[in-house]
Formats: structure tokens, sequence, C-alpha cells
């Protein structure tokens, strides 16, 4: 099982550690390094492309054996661990947490893609980032993204996973606000915002995530113990662990112990685990954030927010799949079709270049997450879509960093046209990957794409349920809307004429709102074209430079061939495709004894060979038919009534008459969707508001009750004092000084007799003597 | 384990040392005639860093992490007539927390250059606090402990009250009242167990709590270890600052300058949770057993209300004194929970937050030394005109926000991890059912909306200082200055450092936590 030298080791912990080093380099001394350092980084990100290549070939494609591929460096002796909360051996292991790395087919796979579309975002970025502020930053922190997500794909636990996963969040959050530093950038506010928007929206995600985590971690062996107590389970009692290959034992064997039962706990647990998915990877309803993280450089878009992080979601269902009870997965289809058809609607009415890109790869991300869903071969259909989607959105994102790039920062596609000829390269590496994302035949995405749908198909024949006939109608009716907002894109940017460089855009009919801006590559100066030799044409689109078209020409070569390299001989044959046989669901999950686990037992749909033969023959059909109404609806509305006269009024309307007149006909739901259904509106006013609300009065407790509660001690305490002052004042002394002022005055009177003259004492004596005399006389 | 061994043969007399060469370091100032401030300065700080030297020698070899009990031990007769004794002694709990002291009080020296009126009283005010701080860390005796307890009180009283905001007489006199009423509450539960035991030792309590020894006579129908744990938790609780005993502490942050700020974060509140597991649970654990889940609730609720409360704040050092109400909140939930993890994840939360607030506050003096006022809506885009601020400030609030990675994040989960785990408040129903769910599952579920919010109000709060359009008034602002960096940056590698390698922590605290919960669980 162990394949894996100690040397293979030692170059796969280099893979995410060049970045990392490149990035405390960039930090420190970046800015001051030639070229602000970003040669540095991008052949740091050359090298790690080799190794992930070379490992690749080598290693995972060359794996010859009995044994699936599958190395763990915790399994392995001597393989590099990292003793994370205690460094000692003597504590426990499910205290101490090892972390290793684990290399099998889904994760070399993996690597491979962030390695190669990182070093080629890398080489893109030295050319669209030019001039930037901020060059040497935006380079340190695109590489620590770069390690985080290396990191991640080689995680064998689950917490470390998660470790890396935040660290994405963070360096997410950093790149979508780079331009929020930026004083000439006229959407500084906005990209503040949106970063804090992006990470937010996935905490919440994440949050749920981390306690789905402590939920597998803490109640999975304590189920095991206790089914091994009921001699259920034979074997010893486990401690709690994270790492995958234990939680998946421990699930299988539950699982069997309950014979194919999921218990209770364990779907709560695995929802909570896909809250994690539907952060990261931007499904509803927490997907608001990615829209608003193309506020973010082009590159960055092209690598986090279409390739790498938010696949990363799809990663994780990957890994935690044996995990997820059906009950799970029924709710995750839904889901992932949910945002299939959604995002797909909203990209049809789309302006701005990158926010169609966005709600695409929206969209995708819920083909792949409905794929694993439908719990049948979906798992193999949804990662391998998760590997052919880096390659060929990738592409596209750098085709449109590219096109906005030459336009001068022009993000508006109605202000586009004709680019066709001006930038040729762009152009058909835009094509090629457009083809490969609609699923056209023998381009890369077909493959995947065609197999996501015959899962639907399958999951169906096999099982009538509501959740399995709603995947299996939207997907294709997402994948004919991917198809016809693909070629709109393509229609209304490279076809017809010209129609950037008026003076008086911005005025056209449907209002440019936002025209203004999108200009967020304003750090570098709009008409400086010191690379490429074309001043004086400041307002003529251009090709990009060599270093970005390199990347183009690349990606777009993937965009085709990506996906027959999975392939081996017969490409209707699906059980022997090349990625199947690489990530092999039969081995995909390896148990520490080195058995595969019985997926087949658990949540995973056995589907007939009849329903499977029946599956793909529809999705063949259904695919191609999609394609051509997709293409069709497309070409109609932006081709073949196209007003070419009016390309330069900057009247889209009259340019475009038939969409315009569907916009008119369908009315409110237009406006519905064109407004992405109101759900950001909806989240402010009842999430965001009601958050606020519970704060103030929250923050009005705090202050008036708690701390009221505390003052007012203090005050009555004053009080009472100054009433015992005046008590004391006024009584206890007031009795004292009372006595003193009535023995006081009493003798003040007395005091009257008391003169000391001798004549008067005598007086007075004869005078009581005469009246004692009367007294006696008269009675 | 034998906590009892308090044998100072090979007494060093090293902890003494500590504790007193602050004194000393007063004794000195004192001596410097008052205008001569730089001096007084240069006194303040050797008299700091000699302690740090010390702290960090005992730290990392001088202390046997797998040595079980108190090293260091120093045990002499004081005052022989009370049986008082003044033992001190260091164990896997406190000392982490004496090095962070002794980190912390070193880097507010240089971070007190910007306080307003400065004065020779102000450093001499400065070192005995260190002494009262240390002090009750090495304390093994109830008596040596009130005492340094008291000390300590004293110096942070007048540390508000003349070198504070506007406010800062109300605000010291809320803190010293409060507290003090804190006090009286712990000294009534020592004098009562003393009466009851004759003993002050602290190890000996332990040991007659373990044992079920104390025999003093139920009051209005609750256990005597029931009064002594409320009264000892109260006390405490005011310290840490825990639910509803908090509101002392906005007013005190906000009206102490930086350094002091620093101090009270950084130190101040962990003599609470540090008192918690020294000096209140162990001594009665029966009690502890029988009350973690209303802990819990404090806990849970201190974690959530924290913050909303701070997300509500328009004061920045306001929004950071409310989180560091919602950070240590997750000291109470952790001890609450009665396990091996959430016990780890509490007193590595001590130290975690300890260097995460202090760097906030340090972070927030920077803004106000420059700008006067602390209003989150005056500021904006100062990250153009301070990007090595920002820099900064990005690391101490994403530690703070307990990102994967930093220091926050291990103890925040740990702790959570740990009162997931918990069994506390479990019935056989449950127990049987197989759902395995209790009390603790749910106030886990409730905290991690605090998790949330945290990052709400921190990424909000940055966005509106640092994000954004720049505010004209501050374009001309100076980056942040040697100085500033110097306070800041040892906290900051230690966040990262910490994040990355926790065992440098809780290697340390292994043996002693395990051997608290041995106690715990003994009474359980």
């Amino acid at each position: 099982m162990n394949t894996l030298t100690a040397f293979d080791y030692k170059l796969l912990l280099a893979v995410p550690l060049i970045p990392l080093c490149g990035y405390v380099i960039q930090i420190f001394f970046g800015r001051n390094l030639p070229r602000k350092g970003d040669w540095l980084l991008t052949g740091g990100m050359f090298v790690v492309m080799c190794i992930t290549v070379y490992m690749f070939f080598s290693k995972a494609l060359g794996h010859e054996g009995t044994l699936p591929f599958w190395n763990e460096s915790a399994a392995t002796e001597g393989g590099p661990v990292f003793r994370w909360l205690y460094d000692s051996s003597a504590v426990s292991s499910d205290r101490n947490l090892v972390a290793g790395i684990l290399y099998d087919g889904l994760g070399a796979t993996m690597l491979m893609v962030v390695g190669v579309v990182s070093f080629l975002v890398h080489l893109f970025a030295t050319g669209y980032m030019h001039g930037d502020r901020r060059y040497h930053i935006f380079f340190a922190n695109i590489s620590l993204f770069t390690f985080a997500m290396l990191g991640l794909v080689l995680s064998d636990n689950i917490l470390f996973l998660f470790v890396f996963w935040e660290l994405m969040g963070l360096m997410s959050y950093l790149l979508i606000g780079h331009f929020s530093h930026d004083p000439t950038s006229s959407r500084i506010k906005f990209a503040a915002a949106a970063c804090k928007k992006a990470f937010l929206t996935t905490r919440v995600g994440d949050t749920c995530l981390f306690f789905g985590m402590a939920m597998f971690y803490f109640l999975l062996p304590r189920e095991y113990n206790e089914l091994v107590g009921q001699g259920l389970i034979e074997g010893d009692t486990v401690l709690s662990s994270f790492r995958f290959s234990e939680l998946w034992q421990m699930t299988g064997a539950i699982v069997e112990a309950h014979g194919g039962d999921y218990p209770a706990w364990m779907t709560v647990a695995g929802l909570f685990t896909f809250g994690g998915t539907v952060g990261k990877s931007a499904q509803f309803p927490l997907h608001i954030w990615l829209p608003d993280a193309m506020e973010g450089p082009t590159p960055v878009s092209a690598m986090i927010h279409a390739a790498t992080m938010v696949a990363a979601g799809v990663y994780l269902l990957g890994r935690m799949f044996p995990m997820m009870s059906p009950t799970t997965l029924q709710f995750v289809m839904a889901i992932g079709g949910i945002t299939a058809i959604f995002a797909a609607t909203i990209g049809c009415t789309v302006n701005d270049i990158k926010g169609v890109l966005a709600y695409s790869t929206i969209s995708q991300l819920g083909f792949m997450v409905a794929a694993i869903g439908t719990g049948g071969l979906g798992i193999v259909a949804g990662l391998f879509h998760m590997v052919t989607h880096a390659f060929f959105k990738a592409c596209l994102f750098l085709s449109a960093g590219s096109v906005i790039h030459g336009c001068h920062h022009e993000q508006d596609m109605r202000k586009m046209g004709g680019l066709r000829k001006m930038m040729p390269i762009t152009f058909a590496a835009m094509l090629v990957c457009t083809l490969a994302i609609a699923g056209m035949p023998l381009f890369a995405g077909y493959y995947s794409k065609d197999r996501i749908i015959a899962s639907a198909i399958e999951s169906v024949l096999t099982q009538w349920r509501g959740g399995n006939v709603f995947v299996m109608v939207v997907l294709p009716l997402a994948a004919m809307l991917t198809t016809f907002y693909m070629f709109r894109l393509i229609f209304m940017t490279f076809f017809g004429e010209y129609r950037g460089g008026h003076d008086d855009h911005g005025h056209g009919a449907h209002g440019h709102d936002d025209h203004a801006g999108h200009d967020a590559h304003a750090g570098h100066d709009g008409h400086g074209h010191d690379h490429d030799g074309h001043h004086g044409h400041a307002h003529t689109p251009h090709e990009s430079p060599t270093n970005m078209a390199i990347p183009l020409i690349v990606l777009g070569l993937l965009g085709v061939f990506g996906g027959h390299m999975w392939l081996t001989g017969d490409p209707l044959s699906d059980y022997g495709t090349w990625f199947t046989k690489l990530v092999r669901w039969e081995d995909m999950y390896v148990l520490p004894d080195g058995t595969s686990l019985q997926l087949l037992k658990m949540n995973m749909l056995e589907v007939s060979e009849h329903n499977h033969h029946v599956g793909h023959i529809w999705a063949v059909g259904v695919s191609l038919t999609v394609l051509v109404l997709g293409v069709l609806a497309a070409w109609w509305m932006y081709i073949s009534k196209r007003q070419d006269s009016e390309a330069g009024s900057g009247d889209t309307a009259a340019l475009f008459p038939i969409p315009a007149q569907v916009t008119g006909k369908l009315g409110l739901v237009y406006e519905a969707v064109r407004d992405k259904y109101y759900i950001d509106e909806f989240v402010n006013a009842t999430v965001i508001r009601g958050t606020m609300v519970a704060a103030r009065v929250q923050s009005w407790i705090d202050s008036n009750i708690v701390d009221g509660l505390v003052v007012g001690t203090g005050k009555t305490a004053r009080g009472f004092g100054f009433l015992c002052g005046w008590v004391d004042k006024h009584i206890v002394d007031g009795a004292v000084n009372w006595v003193g002022n009535t023995t006081q005055a009493f003798s003040s009177v007395v005091r009257l007799f008391q003169t000391g003259r001798i004549q008067q004492y005598i007086s007075f004596a004869v005078g009581g003597a005469l009246l004692v005399a009367a007294f006696h006389i008269l009675t | 384990m034998d906590q009892l061994n308090l044998d100072s043969a090979n007494a060093s007399h090293v902890l003494s040392w500590l504790t007193f060469l602050p004194l000393i370091g007063m004794g000195v100032v004192m001596l410097i005639p008052k205008t001569n401030m730089r001096a007084i300065k240069i006194a303040t700080g050797v008299f700091t860093f000699i302690p740090l030297v010390i702290a960090t020698q005992l730290y990392f070899s001088g202390f046997d992490k797998e040595a079980s009990g108190y090293q260091f031990v120093e045990n002499l007769s004081w005052i022989p007539l009370g049986k008082i004794f003044y033992t001190v002694g260091v164990d896997g709990i406190s000392m982490p927390l004496i090095w962070l002291t002794t980190i912390l009080f070193f880097i507010a020296v240089p971070a007190s250059e910007t306080v307003p009126r400065l004065s020779k009283a102000y450093y001499a005010l400065f070192l005995m606090l260190e002494v009262g701080v240390i002090g009750v860390f090495v304390a093994l005796d109830y008596f040596l402990f009130y005492v340094y307890w008291e000390i300590m009180l004293l110096p942070m009283y007048f540390l508000i009250g003349i070198w504070g905001g506007p406010q800062r007489e109300y605000a010291a006199i809320k803190f010293f009242l409060y507290t003090l009423a804190g006090s009286v509450l712990m000294l009534i539960a020592v004098v009562a167990m003393r009466i009851d035991t004759g003993t002050f030792s602290i190890p000996e309590l332990v040991a007659i709590g373990k044992a079920g020894g104390f025999t003093g006579p139920a009051l209005l129908g609750m256990k005597f270890t029931t009064w002594v744990f409320w009264f000892l938790f109260v006390a405490f609780a005011i310290k840490i600052p825990a639910f509803p005993f908090h509101t002392w502490l906005p007013d005190a942050h906000v009206q102490a300058p930086t350094p002091i700020s620093v101090i009270l974060a950084g130190i101040l509140l962990k003599l609470g949770g540090y008192g918690l597991l020294r000096a209140c649970f162990p001594v009665v654990p029966d009690a502890m057993n029988e009350f973690a889940f209303a802990l819990g609730v404090l806990g849970v609720v201190a974690i959530v209300y924290g913050a909303y409360v701070a997300l509500a704040q328009s004061d920045f050092k306001k929004m950071v004194a409310y989180s560091s109400v919602s950070h240590m909140g997750f000291v109470v939930l952790g001890m609450a929970a009665l396990t091996d993890w959430g016990m780890n994840g509490a007193a590595l939360q001590m130290f975690t937050h300890g260097i995460s607030s202090a760097a906030c506050f340090l972070i927030v003096g920077v803004i106000y030394d420059r700008a006067h006022h602390r209003d989150l809506n005056g500021f904006g885009g100062l990250a153009q005109p301070m990007p090595r601020y920002w820099a900064l400030a990005t690391i101490a609030f994403f530690a703070s926000l307990g990102l994967p990675g930093m220091a926050g994040f291990v103890s925040e989960a740990l702790t959570m991890v740990g009162s997931f785990q918990s069994q506390v408040g479990w019935t056989e129903e449950a127990k049987a059912s197989g759902w395995m769910w209790g009390p603790f599952q749910w106030l886990t579920l409730i905290a991690t909306i605090g998790i949330v919010m945290t990052a709400a109000y921190i990424l909000w709060a940055l966005q509106r200082v640092f994000l954004g359009t720049l505010n004209e008034k501050y374009k001309d602002y100076q980056d942040i200055t040697g100085r500033e960096v110097f306070s800041l940056a040892p906290l900051l590698i230690l966040c990262v450092v910490l994040g990355v390698f926790p065992f440098l922590i809780l290697d340390w605290m292994e043996v002693s936590v395990t051997d608290l919960m041995q106690i715990l669980a003994f009474a359980g």
C-alpha cells in the first residue's frame, strides 16, 4: 500500500513549504527585491508545479500493485508527522493531534491541479498586476494562499484541513480587499465591504463545519465503542480521532453493525459538515459572497474564486463522503441542484464579464455538489468536474482578465465587442474553454458534465424520489443556460464591432450604473502601456503580453485535453476511465488495515448495469440537445439580429433588439433574476439588521440592566450612606444636641435667678416665707 | 501525585527573587529624583527585564515539565501565631502565566511613553503592581494569596485613577469597589475554611477537599462547601470577569492608559481564571461538579452576549474590552466542561488571550495616540498612510478572532471540542438512547454563535478603521514607530508561534492539568 519513499514524502512536504518560505521572504524583503520579488514566487511555484506533476505521473499514475494507491504518512514507518498539541509521544493520540500527509488518488489529482493553476496564475499576475502599488504584497498574499490550499489538499485529518481552510479564508479576505487600500481605485469602498462579506459569510459555514467535526470526533468513537461493548463490532475499542482513515473505518463498522443504516446523529453531523461546503463553495443560500468577491484582482478571481478555494468545499465532500448518510446526501443534492439552476439564470442577465463568470462558477459548483449528492457514481463525476472546471474556469477568468486589461479596465460587456481580431489568443483560449464548459464533446467539460447528468438520471431510475427527479430536471436546464450565457459572453465580447472607447459611454439605454466602478484595476495607470508598444492607441484594445498569453494558451490546451487525460481507451466506458481508475471509488476510502471501505453497503447508490446504460445514453442525448439549444439561443439573440449600425451609439437595446424584447416580455421575472432574486436585500433586511438589533438590545441591557444593577447597588449604598449621615446628624446627633440645647435653654432660664446679688436672694427668701405663711393661714 | 510535597530542601529562593525584584526596582525608582525621568524609565525597564530573563530561564530550562506537584517551593513560617506560612511554588498552570506576566510588564514599559502626566509615581506603582501579580501566581498559602491579591488592587486603582482618561475617577472607584467586594467574599471563605480545617495552605486544603474533609455546618439549606464554592467563585468571577460581573471592565479599560489596559486585559483577568483553577475548584471539587452546568451557562452567555455587545460598540477600546468578556467566557466554559480538552483549552486560552488582547489594546493605543479619539466611525482608510500598522493590526485582530494558525484558535478549538465532549448533566436515558446529547452539547452549539459574531465585530471594525476611503484628516499620519513595534512584535510573534506550535505551552501544563482533572473527577 505504501509506495512512497522517504524522499517522496520530502518532496511532498516541500510542496506547501516552498510558497510558505516565499511568503516569508516576500513579506519582509519583497519591496527591495528586483521586480519586487515576483520572479522569486513565480519561480517557486514553477518548482511546486514540477513536483506535483512529477509525483502525479510517476507515483499516482505509475502506481502498480494490487493494493489501492493510498499513502498516509502517519501509517508509514518513519513517515513525516507533526505532533501538534503535545511534543511528546507519551500523550495518547486522541489528545495529541498527529498530523500527517495523505496522498491518494484524489489528493494527488487535486494537488497537481492546484500546482498547475497556481503557477499559471502567478505568471499571469506578473503581467496583469504590473504597476500596482501593492504589487509585492499581492504576491506575498497569493503565495500564502497557495500554501494553505496545498496544505489543505495534503492534510490527512479534518482538523488540519479546517486550519488551512480558514487560512485560505483569511487570504481570500486580504486579496478581495486588495483594492480597498488603493486610493486611486474607484471601487475602494466596495472592495472593503466585499472582503468583509466574503469572510463573514464563509465563517458561518466554517463554524458549522467545526461543529460537525466536533460531533464526528466525539460521537463516532463513542458509538463505535458502545457497539464493541454490545458485541456488534469485533475488535478493540478505539480512541477519538480526526484522521480521515480512522473516521472512515469507524463509520464503516458502525453502519455495518446497524445493518446499513446510519445513526440519526450522523445525519445531523453530516449536515453541519456540509455547512462548510455551503459556505466555501458558495452554495445557496451562502453564495452571496462570491459575486462580490469579484472586487478582487482578476488573477485572484481565477485562482481562489474559481479553481481552488471554492473547489475545496467539493474536495471536503469527497473526503467526508462515507460519513454522509443517504438522508444527508439527499439534502446535499437538493442544495446543489437549486444552486446550479438559480445561479445559471442570474448568469444570463449579468453584463459584467466577471459577474457572468462568478455566477457561472456558483452554478458549476452546484453541479458538483448535486452530483456528489446523487450518491451513485456521481461522487466520481463531481470530483472529476472539479478538476476539469478548475482548468477551464481558470482559463475563462484569466481570459476575462486579459480582455479587461486589453480594454483598459472595462468590465462591461456592452462596451466591448469585436475583440476577436484585436485579441486573437485571448479569443481562442476563451472560445475553447467556453466550448469546454458548455459540454462540447471532445472538450474537457463534456466528460464530467455528461457524467453528472448521467448520474442524475441513473439515480432517478434506481430510486424514484423527489430530490432525484428535481435534480434530473434542473441540471440539464442549468446546462442549457450555461451554454447560453457563455456564448452570450463570447458573442457580446468578441463579435461585432468594438463599442468601447467612446467618450459618451456610460449613457446607454440600460444605464451603466456600475461602469465607473468597475475600474478595479485602477492602480495600474489606465493609459500607460509601457510593455507592449501600444503608445498612442490608448483606446484600442490590444492583445496581452507574452507572460499573460502563455498561461492562457496552456490552460486553453488543458481545457481541451484536460478531459482526455482522464480517459483511457474507450471514452464511452465509464468504469474504465482513467479518473475513475485513479480515484477508484471502490478503493477511494482506504482503512488503516489496508482494505477499502465498502461504499455500496453504506451510502452509495447501487446502480444496475441496465440503468447505467440507459442513463448514459440518455445523458449523451440530453447534453448534446441542451448544448445545441443553448448555442442557438445565444446566436439568435446576440448574432443573427444584431444591428451593427447601432454599435457606435452606445444603445444596447438598439444593438441587441431581441434580448430587449425578451426581457421586456418577461417583465418582473426578468427584473427579479437580474436583481439576483433579492437575496442580498433579504439578507440585509433580516440577518444583518436582526443581528444589529440584537447587538443594540444587548448593549442596552448591558449598560442599563447589568451595569444598572451595579451602579444601582452603588447608588443605593451611597444613598444609604447619606441617609445614615442625615440620621446621624439630625437624629442621633440631634438627640445629643437636643439634650445639650435643652439643658442650655433651661439653664439660661435658671441663670436669670442666679444674679449673685444678696438683696435679691433675701427678697426671694422673704417672699417665699410670706407665701408659705399665707398658705398656712388660708388653709 | 504529591501536592503536599512542600519540602524546601532544594529551595533556590528564585521565586522570591522573581516576586520581589520589582519591589527593589520600586525602591530604586523612588530614590531617583523625579526630574530625571530618563533614569526612572531605564530603571523600570531594567527591573522588569530581569524578571523576564529569570522567568524565561525558569520556563525553558529550570522547570521540569514531567514532574507532578509544585516546584521551586519555599516554605517559611511567617506569622506563627496564625499558622500562616510564606509558601510559594509553581506548577504547570502558573508557570506559563508567570512568563506571560513578565513579558507583558516588560513590553508595557516602552508603551508607557505616551501616558499623559507621566511621573515617577507611575513607574513606582507600576512595579508594585508586578509584585502583586507575580505574588498571586506563586503563593501557595491562602493568606499570602489574599495579601498579594489586595496588594495588586491598590496600584491599579491609582494607575487608572490618576493616569486615566476623562472619567478615570469613576472607573477607578468602580474597579476598586467591585474587586474589593469580591475580595471580601474570598476572605470570608478563607477564614471559614481556616476555622474549619485549621490551615491556610492551599495544597493541604486541596487534599482535605479531595477527601471530603470539610466539616463546616450547613447554612440556609446549603452545604458548607457550596457556600465556600460560591463565595470563592464570585470573588474570582469578578476578576475574570464572568457575566454578569463584568461591567467594571469596559469602564476600567476605556479610562485606563494603554499600557495599563494591556496589563489589565493581559494578566489581571487571568488571575480570576487562575484563582478558580488553583484555589477554588480543587478545594471544593464536589461543589464544582454540582454546579458545573451553571458555570457552563455563565461561560456561554459571556461568549455570545459579550460578542453581541462588542458588535454594538462605537468606541474602539470598548469593543476590545467586550471582546475580552467574550473570550474569557471560553475560559469559564472550558473549565465547567470537566473534560481534559476543556480544561487544557481553558488554561491555554488564558495565555493566548493574554497575548492577543494585549496586542489588540496596543493596536488601539497606537491610533489613539495619534487621533486622540477612539470613535470607530470617525476613522477610515488608515491602511493607506499606515500600511505597516495595518499589517500588524491584521495579525492581532485575526489572532483575537481565533483564526487557525494563530494561538487563539488552538485554545478555542480545544475548549469547544472539550465542552462538546462533556458529559455533565447527562441523564441516564440520554446515555442509554445513544443520542448522546446533553446540556453541554447545546451550550457548545450556542457558543458557536459567539464565534461568528466575533468575526463580525472584528472585521467590521477593521473595515471602518483601516479600509475604504481615507479620511483626509488622517492622511499625514506617521506609520507605526519603532517603539510601538518593539512592544507589539513579541506578542504577535507569540501569537503565530503558539498557533503553529501550541505544545510550547500545552506540554508545560499537561501534568498539572491532568492532576487537576484527577481531583475534579475523583469528586465527580
